[in-house]
């Protein structure tokens, strides 16, 4: 009895260290590109002219989710400390799993599909959403990566 | 274009008379928690909570009343730091000072009763609904700046007050009904109110860029441009508030009870 009640915490443990991280990571990077690209750089614009009505709805609903994420996530993350269950290699790998997606939706969905805005306003603007993205799909298989050689071991243990 | 005109109706004995009301709010709290703390039975009414009032007090009054008040009626950029106090801070502020259980540890046991039944109550409870409140703040803000009721405001008097009323009440239902401080008739998941949150914070982001794109009747682009992103900005501010507490509450609810704890209980 005992041990099948640590196995199924062991496990929801796992999943949330991986959610947190995850959300984490989400949040974080939306703030970054916030941050840097909007307010120091100022190579994305609030609102440019070829944003759709659908972009502006996907970038409301996607803003509002990343601010919770940021503060949610770090609460997850408070909660699992507080129950000696944090696992810092699976919170890791979930927040470049996080990061990534949030990267790659934004690279693709928000700025080629819906035109949210572009990452910069110069000619060859080819370049950057190529670079955007690739750090994207990197952190992507780096997140993946790191979990999956982390489920082998504990396979592995067991 | 209509100044004169509004400031004529807008003369001496109104602004007095909302200066003699929030006077009087912060004169009944402290004097409600002052006297409960003195009852030998009642806990003292804490500190905090009357810094969280009068602050209150004065985020909404600045929206009402004096300079910022008045020159919001010219620019558009200003009435937007208006609505952020009045529609968000103050209700914020509000909330946090718990004035609901002030008023039950103040009245007699019998009008308590009475008070709480009303609370109970399906008008109320519907009101107070995350979803409902949601569309009462935010939808409310859509109708008003999305249709020819801000120009019209700027023209008619009671028009103005109304909606200033409305911003007001909505925005601390809204708040009310997403953390819970005072008591509550009936609790949502902290799941359901998250996304109800998102939502809601979505619906308010979208309306800022979308008044940085098309301007309401009456508003010239470079105002609209500078409030909306007033609004965007200075909601995600405010927004980060609700929801640290909303997470904070969470975490202290769910907090682990030591088995030892559990059995003493028990």
């Amino acid at each position: 009895m005992k041990g099948s009640a640590d196995q199924t915490d062991r496990i929801s443990f796992s999943r949330r260290n991986i959610l947190s991280g995850f959300l984490f990571g989400l949040g974080m990077i939306a703030f970054l590109d916030e941050a840097v690209f909007h307010q120091l750089l100022n190579w994305h614009h609030f609102y440019d002219k070829s944003t759709t009505n659908v972009g502006l709805i996907s970038d409301g609903l996607f803003h509002a989710f990343s601010w919770f994420a940021t503060i949610g996530g770090l609460f997850l993350f408070a909660d699992l400390r507080r129950r000696h269950a944090v696992r810092l290699t699976r919170w890791w790998g979930g927040v470049l799993l996080g990061s990534g997606s949030f990267q790659l939706y934004d690279g693709i969905i928000q700025h080629k599909i819906m035109r949210i805005h572009q990452i910069r306003y110069v000619e060859n603007v080819l370049m950057y959403d190529i670079i955007w993205n690739l750090i994207a799909i990197v952190l992507i298989i780096a997140g993946t990566i790191v979990l999956f050689t982390l489920s082998a071991k504990e396979r592995r243990r067991d | 274009m209509n100044e004169a005109h509004f400031a004529h109706s807008m003369g001496f004995p109104f602004e007095y008379i909302f200066i003699f009301l929030f006077i009087g709010l912060i004169v009944i709290y402290v004097w409600a928690g002052l006297s409960t703390s003195a009852r030998k039975h009642l806990k003292t009414w804490p500190l905090y909570r009357y810094v969280l009032w009068i602050l209150g007090v004065f985020s909404a009054a600045a929206a009402v009343v004096g300079p910022l008040a008045a020159r919001a009626h010219s620019d558009f950029a200003v009435h937007m730091v208006g609505h952020l106090l009045l529609g968000m801070l103050a209700p914020l502020l509000f909330v946090l000072a718990a004035p609901m259980t002030l008023l039950l540890r103040t009245v007699s046991v019998a009008a308590a009763r009475r008070i709480s039944k009303l609370l109970r109550s399906w008008p109320v409870r519907i009101v107070h609904h995350p979803i409902v409140a949601s569309f009462l703040n935010i939808g409310g803000l859509w109708v008003l700046y999305t249709t020819n009721l801000y120009e019209a405001m700027g023209e008619n008097f009671l028009l103005h007050v109304l909606v200033h009323l409305h911003v007001f009440l909505a925005g601390y239902v809204f708040t009310a009904s997403m953390i819970y401080i005072d008591p509550i008739a009936h609790r949502f998941s902290f799941i359901f109110r998250s996304i109800a949150f998102i939502f809601a914070l979505a619906g308010h982001q979208i309306l800022s860029k979308y008044i940085y794109a098309y301007p309401p009747n009456g508003v010239a682009r470079t105002e609209a441009e500078a409030g909306g992103m007033i609004m965007y900005y200075g909601g995600d501010a405010i927004d980060l508030m609700i929801i640290f507490i909303l997470c904070y509450q969470w975490f202290r609810e769910t907090r682990p009870r030591s088995s030892i704890a559990v059995n003493q209980s028990g």
